[in-house]
């Protein structure tokens, strides 16, 4: 199971207004470490799918996202919890290392 | 048991994979858990392979080798090394994971790390303007001005490639020449966007929650001054990595894996290297691929003869 891309117009009711926390993969076709870190999230997506939900927004088609969010570096994982960014994470880490700084949210 | 394990998925480690897997000895390559495909995962396009004439991207490279790689029955394990044990006839690798890997020899393919400049809070903007990867994050700072620090070939590519992107690149360099090759070097010096600041390093780093300013020192009078950049590119070189080996195996002087003459063969039997972790020289993707075929060929020859 591959992560749900979310737009700029969709962005409110999948991210800012969901009920879970929401983990934004922000992210690019042309970043080997984007792809590197890919199939990672989607493992956790898929492990720990009750608790967070992981989407990718994709920073070429969606520049205004990313200026919002003030993205200078990717891949960029923010968790939105309430409509409010409450945890950033930057770069490609292995999965023991995200699912550490995931923490609590996993619970 | 097996016959090799490959640690490293650079362009030595799966070129080593390609000729032990067509030699029928099914090789496991261990890839690491996140940085699979090594240094080149983070260029763009790469023009001096042979067989490219067009170019192709670094990444689109590098799954061309594994596909090959794959082809001919390597197994790819997504998981990083954490303790080896090289010194017997049976040679451990255990991973994060917790699994453990037997074989009869070892090719380590492990590559170089980036270097850091080791100055203050250089950790803390990583990601909020400080970067190592031109290619993942130079689209942010469209219209902006920025640095690149370094005198080899990526920093002549990196300042070349952000020009696509910022409205200035600064190219710091600690000396007044270039270490990089003059194709490269020539195509920053004739990019109207890149401006050279000769002899300086970078001594301190500005700005909260980002990235807004330098201070740099003069290396030749110790002057300071300031420069205004949202982004800085540090490519500076990179390290051997030999941690996992150094206790084991003899390490040269500039700290590379030693191996006997041009062949791969380490201070231990049934132990090769390749790539950029034995070369202080050349490290291109066209040599570490190089490379990684002679620690095939030597493992091969050592299996025939143990």
């Amino acid at each position: 199971m591959s992560a749900k891309n979310v737009t700029t117009a969709s962005f409110e009711a999948d991210v800012l207004k969901s009920t879970k926390p929401v983990m934004v993969d922000f992210w690019a076709e042309w970043c080997g470490p984007c792809r590197q870190v890919s199939p990672i999230l989607d493992a956790i997506a898929e492990e720990y799918a009750d608790k967070i939900e992981i989407v990718k927004v994709n920073v070429d088609n969606e520049p205004d996202l990313a200026v919002k969010y003030g993205i200078v570096s990717i891949p960029a994982m923010q968790v939105f919890q309430g409509g409010e960014v409450v945890k950033s994470i930057i770069g490609a880490k292995p999965k023991s290392v995200l699912v550490n700084d995931l923490a609590d949210f996993l619970k | 048991m097996r016959d090799v394990i490959i640690v490293g998925s650079g362009p030595a480690g799966f070129t080593a994979a390609i000729y032990t897997g067509r030699a029928g000895l099914k090789p496991v390559l261990i890839a690491s858990s996140v940085e699979v495909g090594g240094e080149l995962m983070k260029t763009t396009e790469v023009e001096n392979f042979p067989g490219f004439p067009e170019g192709i991207m670094g990444p689109g490279l590098m799954a061309n080798f594994q596909e090959q790689a794959e082809k001919f029955g390597t197994e790819v394990v997504y998981d990083d090394v954490v303790s080896v044990d090289l010194a017997g006839d049976v040679k451990i690798v255990k991973t994060g994971l917790g699994e453990t890997y037997e074989a009869k020899t070892v090719i380590l393919a492990t590559g170089a790390a980036y270097r850091e400049l080791g100055i203050p809070r250089e950790k803390e903007l990583s990601g909020y303007g400080v970067s190592w990867c031109a290619t993942c994050d130079g689209f942010f700072f469209r219209d902006l001005k920025i640095a690149v620090v370094g005198g080899g070939d990526s920093a002549m590519e990196e300042a070349n490639f952000l020009t696509r992107f910022a409205s200035k690149v600064y190219l710091i360099h600690r000396r007044d020449t270039f270490k990089a090759s003059k194709i490269m070097v020539d195509r920053a010096l004739n990019n109207p966007k890149i401006e050279v600041i000769y002899n300086s390093e970078v001594s301190e780093l500005h700005g909260e929650p980002k990235l807004t300013g330098l201070t740099l020192r003069n290396t030749v009078d110790g002057s300071t001054s300031q420069l205004d950049v949202e982004g800085l590119f540090i490519a500076i070189g990179n390290d051997p990595r030999t941690e996992l080996v150094k206790d084991q195996l003899e390490i040269t002087a500039e700290g590379f894996i030693k191996v006997d003459g041009r062949s791969s063969k380490t201070t231990l039997p049934g132990v090769f290297a390749c790539g950029d972790v034995i070369d202080p020289t050349y490290r291109q993707a066209i040599t570490a691929a190089a490379s990684g075929c002679v620690a095939a060929l030597d493992a091969e020859h050592f299996l025939t003869n143990h």
